[in-house]
């Protein structure tokens, strides 16, 4: 689980061009939107590209990403359950 | 009764130059224009991450906003500037990345974030925001920089009390190869630019 979180701060800064983050600067827990790492819709949909690309997941229900995409930790644990690659 | 326009300020962009009324003002040895840009950004200590989100067309046409509006515009009251600018090949440049993304049907996942892109007149939004523009804006396609055409469009919407200011020019960008001419037009006295053109000042 460590490793993927990991994974997942690396794709992040990587695919929404996030310059001046570190992946030191995410926390876990932080939120992707809003006050925490500052993410537009854009950048959730790209999330969303993300998940089916990267690890065979397609999100049948948009509204979903909301709690999936709360943090680097609940993104994790989602991707954990759901991977089909 | 038409009142006589002046321009402000203006602003050049090109071969890793950035030439402000006339002097330059930032200048690096040949790069391509995703370096130039970048350390241009640093360079002006200009703090907006969303830059990095950018296409070219956007980034380019946004450098040439920053300096010629973050001294005249306010967060603080509206700021009723028109923006009209033209290019001649549109998107193109994001257009052909985009597709060279979605070419491979056993591979297809276009991104939302190079798709947003794909219009032109995207870097009058990306520059609206930054500015908190809610006024006039237009993009137009030519083969070459209409002087006549820009200069007569922003002296109606001048004339026709449509905007206090217009930010007006040429940002072109295909395969890394990218010009910028941006001035601002008002109605305000300037004895600075009283005898050049538009077209002068593109072409100096």
């Amino acid at each position: 689980m460590e490793a993927l979180k990991l994974e997942l701060k690396n794709k992040i800064i990587t695919t929404l061009n996030l310059e001046d983050i570190a992946v030191e600067d995410i926390a876990d827990t932080d939120a992707l939107f809003g006050d925490g790492l500052g993410l537009d819709s854009i950048d959730a949909l790209e999330l969303i590209v993300i998940l089916d690309k990267d690890y065979g997941i397609k999100l049948v229900d948009p509204k979903e990403g909301k709690t999936i995409f709360q943090s680097i930790e609940s993104m994790a644990a989602y991707i954990s359950a759901n991977r089909t690659k | 009764m038409t009142q006589k326009t002046n321009i402000q300020s203006y602003i050049t962009i090109q071969n890793n130059e950035i030439v402000l009324n006339g002097t330059s003002v930032f200048k690096i040895e040949p790069t391509d224009f995703a370096d130039f840009s970048k350390q241009a950004y640093r360079n002006f200590d200009v703090q907006y991450p969303k830059f990095f989100k950018m296409d070219a067309l956007s980034k380019l046409a946004f450098l040439g906003a920053e300096l010629l509006l973050s001294p005249i515009t306010s967060g603080e009251q509206e700021n009723n500037i028109a923006l009209v600018l033209a290019n001649k090949s549109s998107s193109l440049d994001t257009d052909v990345k985009y597709q060279e993304s979605i070419s491979d049907q056993e591979n297809y996942f276009p991104s939302p974030a190079v798709f947003v892109y794909t219009l032109p007149n995207i870097c009058l939004g990306e520059i609206s925001i930054r500015h908190q523009l809610k006024s006039e804006n237009s993009f137009f396609i030519f083969d070459a920089f209409n002087t006549e055409f820009m200069s007569n469009y922003s002296n109606i919407l001048l004339n026709s009390n449509k905007a206090d200011v217009v930010l007006c020019g040429w940002v072109e960008f295909f395969n890394d190869d990218y010009k910028a001419f941006l001035c601002t037009i008002s109605k305000e006295e300037s004895t600075k630019y009283t005898n050049e053109t538009i077209n002068t000042l593109y072409n100096q």
